[in-house]
């Protein structure tokens, strides 16, 4: 873009030089923006109605308190997923979001005993300076509470199977966290050295005594509870029921839920839920983007007549057609 | 620097006194009985700031003086020492590439300085040892070594010219490299020299370096073994500069009085101080205020934590437990701390991008100017030049303009036209070159001629009272030969014959003396030769050169001729003539001088003395006395010159045309329809100036003219100070007071109705207003002064000084509202003015570079002034003021979600996105479109702004960056900071967003809004955007597209050097989930409603769509004066 070692000083004759490029060169004018709008208003619309649609389809139940038994009275339709939900609970704290070891969690034993930064504070050690595993505030922290639900069928409680497994996230299942190789063929060798933090009341590898796999770091709760909330007033995914007679759904029917409660909420004036959710493309039941798409799409027609009877009545169009 | 600190260190005493002592040759003189060789510095020129040793200490040291680095640097700094929320890459990577492509910048910089002193202090000179010359480097000149010079070369230090190959003792320099000035210049060798240098004893006595080029004064000791010492005066004449280039002499020899650092051309290497745009004053001020938010968000993020954390259970939940260390810190400690975390956290609203984006933009944007080919002038083979790129959005808001008469507004290209002796009128329109025609000038009806003596003593004044030189044709007409001869020889055609001199007026005076028939053949040896009608060559003998200055305003030399008279010739401004001739001579003259300003030529008068014996001796005596002095010496000289010029005879005058420029008339039009206050300020006489004006357009038939000049003062008998205190009285009465009030809309073109003034002042009634007597209200004349000129819609001042036309440029600057000023010259007696004013253009004219040096911008012509100002002005403004808003936008769009989150995570300082999204942001995703928008915007065309001057009004006044547009950015930032954070919060309220019921985290969160701010921020400037070249489809979907690779790549990939993989796979996850889609499209979609929606209301009252169309009446000459247009005007340099 330099002018070149000419004979003369005189600039070079480019169009980018004398600010001549070929520039496409859009005005916003009425003749676009009202039909643009009305477009983008029917559209949004269409989408709005459709999302709230779903939204509606979808079923959720909510359980608070200790109430242990529901009635569902309809057909639950499957597959239906199990939540439990926390109030003022704050996840994402940032002292508490840092306080975990990322090289720990990808299965690294070197960093079972050495972490730079102190990055797991407080939970680094215990009292007679043992290493915890997995360290960290997060993972101290897991919630404990433990589920069963019953459907009461002539009296007789019938489990309900809730499976623990696809609730995280693949990537993290899969790839992001690994647990350390087995010593001496054994998984609980791995960790001889660490002991278990301080709130949990079994080690890592014994998280989930039904399933061997599902210990350790790549137990599922374990990943679902590290992935921080956004909020603290949160859900997060607990199992899914997708087995057996529940495959396509929970009947209409009285349902026990059994909680095993161990986690306290009390101190921090916190609330403890449980939400039963089918899901549809959308994600879980939510309204609000139903009902913004239509607020905003309805807004757009609305914006657009209004431009239409000023331009109308004005006549400001008259030089804009031919721009 | 140090260097020259270290010389005056050890140079010791001798730099003490004022004068320095050099022993020519450094051998002993007699005179001093012990020969201790003094110290000066060595001949090495350092021009470089840096050497490798110290780049880097003392770079960092300059870069982190600025205030904005050293804000950023505290910033990194408190992120290393305290635990804060993001870490110390974030702001450390930015500050690192800024801090390192500076310094890369500045180390290239100083490569090329170092490169090219090295290659002027190895450049091999010739230094006299023992006689012969011995070949050395440049930098080991020492003071008082003798070195030879041949043609054109550049002389290696300042010297004093000891011999000449030529034989008249001089030699001809050109100082193109120093002042621009490419004409040659005559230097003399000391007089009465010895021609063997080896024997010589001498010692110089001389002034310490001072950066004058102009100014020297020494004296050179000859010490022979039998006589007395001899004593000869040095002056500037002698002297030749470092830099300078020897011309047309074959060889020189000169002894070195300052070397190295202390010449004077080293001394003059200093940059001019620095101008500051008010664009950047409106940047500092939004700062200001983007610091107060900052500060305060700050402060309520603290205040609301532990607000907060004083409620039950939530200081310390026990799921997030503290570290000892935390629980050991004081309450206080722990607040500050607290308090610099929020800082650091929201301390990306102040960008460090933001000045590297400015200062890019401004740099490359400047190349526009000089790339621009309709600035090119053919004739000179040169286009605009950009001396400071960081006024270039100054161009676009420039209220007043002052303009220099002579070379700017009209070509400085002289043509003699007419004189008159006598009191008769002659004109030089005939061809012939030996018939003394009479004509009829355009009134006159003379028939008569004046007596033939007196028409020869006319011409022979002409040819002789002057400082032209005939240009030599080859080397090999040096030795003169061919000139020598004249009578024998056929002279060259007189076309062909060159004449060089330091003002074109002299050259057309001598050209208008050679049309009559009498021509100058060369000044040889002290002798100056003409050849009369009877094609004679008369001999004179040049006895001295009374030079040309601007305080006298004339010159005069004094010759002895054949027969032993004693003449003295003397052409000067009729003003500073006329009281020195005998009064009765005066009248007859006086009306054709009057007559040919009126029409516009510059007017010079001519008169001679005869000096007796005693009186030549007397004045012969008295200058040579001058000459010698060391101390004062201009001062005694002038005393002198000024007894000297007295009870002369008045022989004549002569008229000198001087064109307008190009399309002066419609620039100046175009700069009063585009808003500006158009000024003239010239040292010319007030009739001349006048007649430029009108031909300019600046004055027009219904123009009222107020004037304020010695004549009106003291036309009423009284004294100068009543009529001072009427006249300001009348005029403000008048052109204030009466005035409509509302004027500022109207455009001139179409509002004849008003009464329109222009206003003339001349430079004694100029010093009365601004300094008059103790007993008057000083202040209270300046700012009547002021509001008259104010309200003027032109204003003329002529008869002015160099110093008086800055000290006008600053009172309008330091005026109420400190209106923007553009000061446009070409002479050296504009350099002040230029400097004083905010823009200052020089006009690449022929008065020699001084202007170009000394401006911001020079362009070749005045006509280029319009579309500098109209065009690119306005587009640079444009751009730069919507690049600063922008950014100030961006930056908060892009923080104030990150504030709210606050909220909503108990203020514990959790960023809302990654690190790396926060150092990216501004450094990758949305710098570009921005740079490359305010480099190629044009909301309206070139041509339309060129068209229609009206058009520079919409945006005077900084009107883009007052406070009312700055509060719309920021209600729109505040507006769409809100819908990003709070839009994506809903969503949230469930953050299973998946269909296979998995729920999204805090970073998914952050990541979806920053995915709708880029988008948003981005499309924003889409539709800002109304030039779309292929440049800003590239940056826009190339930014776009680069963040999404950006995204994939930075969360597909397990980082090894992070310590939690926190986006790992967050964006792929995101974008696998419909809703997320969904509610990104939606955010857009509302955040940009308003401002589509304002853009289309707006736009039918926008000032541009009706006006574009519609063009201002033509702006051609009008026919009244197309005379003048043709035939005009001209003033002197020297009246300048």
């Amino acid at each position: 873009m330099k002018a070149g070692p000419s004979r003369t000083n005189r600039p070079d004759n480019t169009a980018f030089t004398q600010q001549r490029l070929p520039a496409w060169q859009p005005i916003l004018s009425a003749g676009i923006v009202i039909p643009g709008f009305t477009l983008i208003g029917l559209a949004f619309i269409g989408v709005g109605v459709a999302l709230f649609v779903t939204s509606q389809k979808i079923t959720d139940l909510e359980v608070r308190g200790k109430r242990d038994t529901h009635a569902v009275l309809f057909f639950f339709q499957g597959p239906v997923f199990f939540y439990y939900g926390l109030t003022s609970y704050y996840q994402n704290f940032r002292t508490y979001g840092v306080s975990k070891d990322g090289y720990q969690l990808s299965g690294d034993t070197y960093y079972f005993n050495v972490r730079a930064w102190y990055s797991c504070a407080p939970y680094q050690y215990d009292s007679n300076n043992n290493p915890i595993v997995p360290c960290g505030s997060i993972a101290n922290s897991m919630f404990s509470d433990t589920f069963q639900l019953y459907q009461v069928v002539n009296g007789m409680k019938k489990q309900v199977p809730l499976d623990g497994k696809g609730i995280a996230w693949w990537t993290d299942y899969n790839i992001k966290y690994s647990n350390p190789a087995l010593v001496n063929g054994s998984f609980a060798n791995a960790f001889s050295g660490t002991v278990k933090p301080v709130n949990w009341s079994k080690p890592v590898y014994e998280l989930d005594p039904t399933d061997q796999a599902n210990n350790g770091f790549l137990n599922q709760n374990f990943l679902v509870w590290m992935r921080q909330a956004a909020l603290p007033k949160f859900q997060k995914l607990y199992g899914r029921i997708a087995e057996g007679d529940y495959a396509q759904g929970l009947p209409a029917g009285n349902y026990t839920l059994l909680i095993n409660y161990s986690y306290p909420v009390i101190s921090f004036g916190g609330t403890k839920k449980v939400v039963l959710s089918n899901v549809s493309w959308m994600g879980g039941k939510n309204q609000f983007l139903g009902i913004a798409y239509l607020v905003i799409g309805s807004l757009c027609i609305v914006m657009a007549m209004v431009m239409l009877i000023i331009y109308a009545k004005y006549k400001f169009t008259d030089d804009d057609e031919d721009m | 620097m140090l260097r020259r600190r270290l010389n005056r260190l050890f140079g010791g005493d001798e730099k003490r006194v004022d004068s320095r002592t050099i022993y020519v040759g450094n051998r002993p003189c007699p005179a001093t009985e012990t020969f201790i060789p003094p110290k000066f510095c060595d001949n090495r020129i350092v021009s470089s700031k840096y050497t490798i040793w110290n780049f880097l200490p003392k770079n960092l040291f300059e870069q982190f003086r600025r205030i904005a680095n050293f804000y950023f640097l505290i910033i990194f700094l408190v992120q290393v020492i305290v635990d804060t929320p993001t870490s110390p890459v974030t702001s450390g990577l930015p500050l690192f590439f800024v801090i390192t492509v500076t310094a890369i910048k500045q180390g290239y910089e100083d490569w090329l300085r170092h490169k090219a002193d090295s290659e002027v202090n190895k450049y091999p000179v010739r230094v006299l040892e023992d006689g012969q010359p011995a070949r050395k480097d440049s930098e080991k000149i020492k003071v008082g070594d003798i070195v030879e010079v041949v043609e054109d070369e550049t002389f290696p230090c300042d010297l004093i010219l000891l011999q000449s190959s030529r034989d008249d003792d001089t030699c001809f320099v050109t100082t193109a490299s120093l002042d621009g000035e490419s004409n040659h210049k005559t230097h003399y060798t000391v007089p009465d020299m010895e021609k063997d240098l080896q024997s010589l004893s001498a010692t110089i006595e001389c002034e310490q370096p001072q950066p004058d080029l102009y100014k020297f004064v020494g004296r050179m000791h000859i010490y022979k073994p039998e006589h007395d010492p001899a004593v000869r005066s040095l002056g500037p004449e002698n002297l030749l500069l470092k830099g300078a280039t020897l011309k047309n002499t074959k060889k020189i020899y000169g002894v070195a009085v300052y070397t190295g650092m202390e010449t004077k051309m080293a001394l003059n290497y200093q940059g001019k101080s620095q101008k500051r745009s008010a664009v950047e004053k409106s940047i500092n001020a939004f700062l200001l205020v983007y610091l107060c938010i900052l500060i305060s968000k700050a402060v309520v993020c603290t205040t609301l934590k532990y607000v907060w954390q004083s409620q039950d259970g939530q200081d310390e939940p026990w799921y997030n437990q503290k570290t000892e260390k935390e629980k050991g810190t004081i309450l206080y400690v722990k607040m500050f701390t607290d308090f610099l975390s929020f800082m650091v956290l929201f301390n990306f609203i102040i960008p460090v991008s933001m000045y590297v984006t400015v200062e890019m933009q401004k740099f490359l944007g400047s190349f526009f100017i000089t790339w621009d080919r309709d600035f090119f002038d053919p004739e000179i083979e040169e286009g605009a030049l950009v001396n400071t790129s960081d006024l270039n959005e100054e161009l676009g808001q420039v209220e007043y303009v002052f303009t220099d008469k002579t070379g700017t507004l009209t070509q400085n290209n002289m043509e003699f036209i007419e004189c008159c002796i006598d009191g008769f009128q002659y004109t030089a329109f005939s061809s012939e070159l030996d018939s003394f025609c009479v004509t009829d000038g355009p009134v006159s009806t003379f028939q008569e001629k004046a007596g033939r003596e007196k028409e020869e003593l006319f011409l022979r004044a002409l040819c002789l009272c002057h400082t032209v030189q005939v240009k030599e044709a080859g080397p090999d007409e040096l030795g003169g030969d061919q000139v020598d001869g004249p009578a024998s020889e056929p002279l060259r055609p007189a076309e062909q014959r060159g004449f060089i001199a330091s003002s074109p007026d002299e050259v057309a005076l001598v050209k208008g003396a050679m049309r009559y028939g009498f021509t100058f053949l060369g000044l040889e040896s002290k002798t100056m030769k003409i050849k009369n009608w009877q094609n004679d060559v008369e001999e004179y003998e040049l006895l001295h050169v009374l030079n040309f200055d601007p305080v006298r305003r004339r010159m005069s030399v004094i010759v002895r001729s054949k027969s032993g008279d004693t003449l003295l010739f003397c052409k000067g401004a009729d003003s500073s003539i006329f009281p020195r001739v005998r009064p009765e001579e005066v009248e007859r003259i006086r009306m054709h001088v009057q007559r040919s300003a009126t029409e516009g030529y510059r007017t010079l008068c001519v008169a001679y003395k005869r000096l007796s014996v005693d009186e030549y001796a007397a004045a012969d005596a008295g200058l040579r006395e001058a000459r010698l002095a060391l101390q004062d010496r201009e001062e005694k000289l002038m005393a002198v010159y000024n007894q000297v010029e007295t009870a002369m005879s008045l022989i004549g005058a002569t008229a000198v045309e001087d064109r307008l420029q190009e399309e002066a008339a419609q620039t100046m039009e175009a700069l009063q329809g585009a808003g500006m206050k158009v000024w003239v300020l010239t040292g010319d006489k007030m009739e001349t100036a006048k007649s430029t004006c009108y031909a300019c357009r600046l004055f027009r038939r219904s123009t009222e003219l107020l004037e304020l000049t010695v004549r009106t003062l003291e036309s009423g008998g009284r004294r100068r100070e009543e009529m001072l205190h009427d006249l300001l009285f009348d005029f403000h009465r008048k052109a204030v007071q009466d005035a409509p009030p509302a004027r500022a809309g109207v455009n001139r073109s179409w509002s004849s109705a008003n009464p329109e003034y222009g206003f003339i002042v001349d430079g004694a009634a100029l010093a009365l207003v601004m300094n008059p007597s103790p007993d008057t209200n000083c202040s209270r004349y300046r700012s009547l002064f002021l509001q008259i000129c104010q309200n003027c819609t032109a204003v003329l001042c002529c008869r002015m000084a160099p110093l008086q036309k800055a000290q006008i440029v600053k009172m309008v600057k330091n005026s109420k509202g400190s209106p923007i000023t553009l000061s446009i010259g070409d002479g050296a007696n504009d350099v002040s003015m230029i400097l004083e004013a905010h823009v200052g253009i020089g006009v690449k004219g022929k008065e020699g570079r001084q202007a170009v040096r000394n401006s911001d911008y020079a362009i070749p012509k005045l006509k280029h002034l319009r579309k500098l100002l109209l065009a690119h002005g306005h587009l640079y403004y444009i751009r730069i003021a919507h690049l600063v808003q922008y950014f100030f936008y961006k930056n908060l769009c892009f923080i104030l979600p990150q504030f709210l989150y606050q909220f909503f995570c108990g203020c514990s300082q959790q960023p809302l996105y990654d690190a790396a999204y926060l150092t990216m942001y501004n450094i990758c995703f949305t710098s570009m479109p921005i740079l490359a928008y305010s480099l190629l915007e044009q909301q309206i065309a070139i041509e339309v702004l060129l068209d229609n001057a009206t058009l520079y009004r919409d945006i005077a006044k900084n009107a883009m960056l007052r406070w009312g547009p700055f509060l719309y950015w920021t209600v729109l930032a505040v507006f769409q900071g809100l819908i990003f954070f709070f839009g994506v919060k809903y969503l949230f309220s469930n953050p299973a967003l998946q269909d296979n019921g998995q729920v999204f985290g805090n970073w998914s969160y952050g990541t979806i809004v920053f995915t709708v701010l880029v988008f948003t921020v981005t499309l924003k400037l889409a539709l800002d955007t109304r030039h779309w070249t292929w440049i800003n489809h590239f940056v826009i979907w190339g930014s776009l597209a680069f963040y999404v690779v950006f995204s994939f790549f930075w969360g597909g990939i397990i980082w090894p050097f992070l310590k939690q993989q926190r986006l790992y796979f967050v964006f792929f996850n995101m974008l696998s989930s419909v809703s997320a889609w969904l509610v990104i499209i939606l955010l857009i979609v509302l955040s940009l409603l308003p401002d589509i929606l304002l853009g289309v209301l707006r736009k039918p009252r926008g000032p541009h769509t009706q006006q574009m169309r519609r063009c201002l009446p033509s702006s051609g000459t009008s026919t009244i004066f197309v005379l003048s247009q043709t035939t005009s005007t001209h003033s002197f340099s020297w009246s300048d």
